[in-house]
This record gives structure tokens, C-alpha cells and sequence, in this order.
């Protein structure tokens, strides 16, 4: 591995790259960082929050989505293929704006609302940014999920159903964690892109570490040393997502050959 | 006659003097009434539009209008990808440590636009609490955090206008400021007669608001910036640009 690394024109790849990065940091304007920091640490917890709940609740949705489609009757079936297909059929900046301005447009004609002890709650922008986001999720792992229930080994479901085992039973103990080991490599790749599709709710005013740093742009006027910062953040991120899924994998037991 | 004509063309053209009478204005396609904005047919039409092509005629420029999203417009200019900026933007510091501008071409006050019912009074005192909506990166996003930010709730920055428009119409922020002209056009039509209403205008701070709106320039064109000025003068001098303003409004908006 290590020798394969080391060949003359990697060595030489490498040492262009690293002298790219240092001269990024080094050319740069950073004069502006001490003053944002603040701004930046709320930008990136709020871009972790939201993609770790979007993550949570979307994937919640995916199970028994992808069950339906994959195992239930028709009038279950038939609805949660159009929700897969709806939201991966529309862009999911369409979404966001639809949630976000097209009930807020509603709002006028419905004049309790305002009294209403979840107007609090609908008044802000991280609800609609939430649920947009987790619909998409939803919509996409649901049908990741649909071809991970279809290919759990019929034999083994006829062997459990044999034993006598309760159908729940069967769910907990072979369907899902079958489904789950075979999807878990897409489902890291799923979940990068997910990190990389929170930047739109930046377009409903949630000010998340994408709009921090355009905010850095638009006050300072500096434009590359900000989007730097930027790939950054998502490039560490996104390595962490990584990790974290091949770790998970990596405790998974092995298939038997 | 000709031979010296067509010589008198080719010099130009070698020294690129012919390149350089186009001028690519640079302007934010979002629609920014009664100012710039694209009809269902694709043109450019508004005061500013107008007065665009007046003052390039005044001043023997080709201007050609380059759609650029507004918060790419100073980066835009910058990078040559534009030599002008025509989009209603005002002249401040901020700016000028970057661009060049021309002299103004309009000045209009900023105010505060709420809810009819709301009781809001366009200082500090009256807006304590609430929830303020602004265009980002404008003046009034300037004003709101030097004036406004320990005393309002929160302030809430919208890509365009028009956002910030239907948020107040939704109810979720309770006021916004803008410049009096943009808003005037909102509260014109059925959705903000509907709903909201001019609370007057915010105190001048100049240090802020700026000296009016100008023409952004790069950074040493003074030929172009010497023309735009030019230009500006003469159409006030003539009666043409109080003709244009006459057709949008009801009172000039150049400002003393």
C-alpha cells in the first residue's frame, strides 16, 4: 500500500496539492475570520443539526415506505410508490419554496393561525427547512429501502415463517437487519449527498454555513477565501460521514462465502 | 473623405477603441419595480432601464444589459466580466473601498413598511421586539444592524425583495425596510394594499445610507466614469430625465 503511494508522480501530485492548500492559507485575505468565528460555529451546528435530524426522521419514513412497497398490499404500496416518486421526480429546491412560501401564502386566509399556539413554530424557517429536507430523505431511501426488502433471501423468510416465528418478529430479526447490512454502503453515500443538499434552505432565510458564508461575501466583499472556508467545512464533514459508515460497516458480520 | 474615415476605423480598432464603446451594464434580473424588471416577453423595462439608455445616448456609449444575480454584481465588475453597474445601487463606503462610482442619479428615502394595525414608529423605540425583514447586502441591511440590531428581535435576510415581501404578507416577520420607491410598488399592489402600510422613514444617516444611487464602476475607469457623469448631466440639463421620472412617479427622486 504504501509503496504504491510512493511512486515519483504520486509524490509529485501530492507535494502540488499541498503546496495549493498552503498557498490558499497563505495568500489569502483572512483578516475577517476572529470577527465571523461566532457566526461560523452556529453555521456549521446548525448545518449538523439539521442534516442529523433530517437524517433520523427521514430514514423513519424510509422503513416503512420501502416495507410497503416492497411487501404490502396494494393500497399501502400504491401510495408510497407516488410519495418516491413525486420527491424524486421534483427538485428539492421546488420543495422547499413550495413548503416554505406557498403555506406562507395560506396564512393570510387563515387568520386564527396567528393566534394559534403553533404559530411560534410556523413563524420560523428551520421547521419548513426540516421537514423539506426529511421528505426528500424519505423519498429517496424509500426506495433504496424497497429493493433492500425484495432481496432479503425468500429461503430465510420461509425458514423463520417455518419455526413458527410472529411476522414482527420476522421484521426485527431477519428482513430489517438483512436490508439494513445490504444497503449500508449506499446509505453513506446517500447521507453525503444529503449533507450537500442542506445548503438550499439557505434560500428560506435559515442562516446555516452556507448562508454564514455568503453573508462573509456580501459584508467584506471578499469572494474566495469565504468559499475556500466553505469546501472546507463540507470536505471534513463529509469525511467524518465516511468514517462513521465504515466503522458501522465494519462491525457488521461478515457474509459467509 | 472615406479613405480617411475607413483609416480613422482601423487605428481605432487596432488601439481597441471600438471594444471599448460597448458597455456591458451589469443588472440583477430579479425584478426590482418600478426600477428594472423583465416583462413576460423578455425585455428590460422600468425608470432606471430608461434612464440607462438615455444617459448612454447622451454620451455616445453602446450599453448592452448583462443579467447577473445581485449578489454577483460587485464580483462581476471586479473580474471584468462587466464594466458597469446600473441596478439601483447606492454609493457607501463599504463600496467604495472596492468599485468606483459615478455621481448619483437618484436618491430616495428608506422606510419602514408593517402590518396596518401594527403601531410600529420607523426608530428604535418603535421596532424593539420585532421581528425586521431586509434585502441582503443593501444599505437597509446597514441602517437595520447599526440602528435597530440591539433593539429588534431578530433580522432576517432575504435574497430578493420580493421574499421579504411575501414573508410580511405571511405574517412571519412584522415589518421591513426598503427603499421608499421599491416598497411604494408593493404597497400598490392587491397583496400589500391587503395587509400592510408605509410607517414613514427611518432617521438620514448618511454614513449608511449613502450619497444616492450610482452608476459602479471598476476601480481607475475614469474615461467610462467621466462619461457616465456626463452623460447624467446632460439628461437632467434637457428635461429628459424628468420626463422618465414624470412616467413613474409622482414626485422627483433625485433628491436635493
Amino acid at each position: 500500500m504504501m509503496r504504491v503511494m510512493l511512486q515519483p508522480h504520486r509524490i509529485v501530485m501530492l507535494m502540488i496539492a499541498l503546496a495549493l492548500v498552503v498557498w490558499i492559507v497563505l495568500a489569502g485575505n483572512w483578516s475577517w475570520l476572529p470577527k465571523y468565528a461566532p457566526m461560523i460555529g452556529q453555521g456549521i451546528w446548525r448545518t449538523v443539526w439539521l442534516l442529523v435530524l433530517s437524517l433520523v426522521i427521514g430514514f423513519a419514513l424510509a422503513v416503512p415506505l420501502g416495507l410497503a412497497q416492497a411487501s404490502g398490499p396494494w393500497y399501502l404500496a400504491r401510495p408510497a410508490q407516488a410519495f418516491c416518486t413525486v420527491i424524486r421526480g421534483t427538485p428539492l429546491l421546488l420543495q422547499i419554496w413550495l413548503l416554505y412560501f406557498g403555506l406562507g401564502a395560506l396564512f393570510p386566509s387563515i387568520p386564527w393561525i396567528r393566534e394559534s399556539d403553533l404559530w411560534p413554530l410556523l413563524r420560523q424557517a428551520w421547521p419548513y427547512a426540516l421537514v423539506a429536507l426529511s421528505l426528500s430523505f424519505a423519498g429517496y431511501e424509500g426506495e433504496v429501502m424497497r429493493g433492500a426488502f425484495a432481496s432479503v433471501p425468500r429461503g430465510q423468510l420461509e425458514a423463520a415463517r417455518a419455526m413458527g416465528m410472529p411476522r414482527r418478529k420476522i421484521l426485527s430479526r431477519i428482513s430489517f437487519p438483512l436490508a439494513l447490512r445490504s444497503v449500508l454502503p449506499t446509505l453513506g453515500g446517500e447521507t453525503v449527498l444529503q449533507l450537500k443538499a442542506t445548503p438550499l434552505v439557505a434560500t428560506i432565510t435559515v442562516v446555516e454555513i452556507y448562508a454564514v458564508t455568503s453573508r462573509v461575501r456580501q459584508d467584506t466583499l471578499i469572494i474566495y477565501e469565504p468559499l475556500f472556508l466553505l469546501a472546507a467545512v463540507y470536505l471534513v464533514l463529509a469525511g467524518i460521514i465516511v468514517a462513521l459508515f465504515r466503522w458501522f460497516e465494519g462491525r457488521q458480520p461478515r457474509r459467509q462465502p | 473623405m472615406k479613405k480617411i474615415a475607413i483609416a480613422a476605423a482601423l487605428a481605432l480598432g487596432l488601439t481597441g477603441m471600438a471594444q471599448a464603446e460597448t458597455v456591458r451594464v451589469g443588472m440583477a434580473p430579479e425584478p426590482y419595480p418600478p426600477f428594472a424588471s423583465v416583462d413576460a416577453s423578455g425585455n428590460w423595462t422600468g425608470w432606471e432601464i430608461e434612464i440607462m439608455e438615455a444617459v448612454c445616448k447622451a454620451s455616445e456609449l453602446e450599453c448592452v444589459i448583462t443579467p447577473i444575480a445581485w449578489d454577483g454584481l460587485i464580483p462581476a465588475l471586479t473580474a471584468g466580466q462587466i464594466d458597469a453597474i446600473m441596478n439601483s445601487m447606492s454609493i457607501n463606503e463599504e463600496r467604495q473601498k472596492v468599485i468606483d462610482f459615478s455621481n448619483k442619479y437618484y436618491n430616495t428615502p428608506s422606510v419602514i413598511v408593517a402590518a396596518k394595525d401594527a403601531g410600529i414608529t420607523p426608530d428604535a423605540e418603535g421596532l424593539s421586539g420585532k421581528i425586521l425583514g431586509v434585502q441582503v447586502s443593501t444599505i437597509h441591511q446597514a441602517y437595520v444592524e447599526k440602528h435597530f440590531g440591539s433593539t429588534v428581535a431578530e433580522v432576517k435576510a432575504y435574497q430578493t425583495q420580493d421574499e421579504a415581501n411575501q414573508d410580511l404578507v405571511a405574517g412571519r416577520i412584522d415589518a421591513i425596510q426598503a427603499d421608499s420607491t421599491a416598497l411604494d410598488a408593493f404597497l400598490a399592489s392587491a397583496e400589500g394594499q391587503a395587509c400592510c402600510a408605509s410607517m414613514g422613514a427611518v432617521a438620514n444617516d448618511p454614513a449608511v445610507l449613502g450619497l444616492g444611487v450610482g452608476v459602479g464602476l471598476r476601480k481607475g475607469d475614469d474615461k467610462l466614469k467621466e462619461a457616465f457623469n456626463t452623460g447624467i448631466e446632460a439628461i437632467r440639463a434637457d428635461g429628459t430625465y424628468d420626463a422618465i421620472t414624470a412616467k413613474y412617479f409622482a414626485s422627483s427622486i433625485y433628491g436635493e
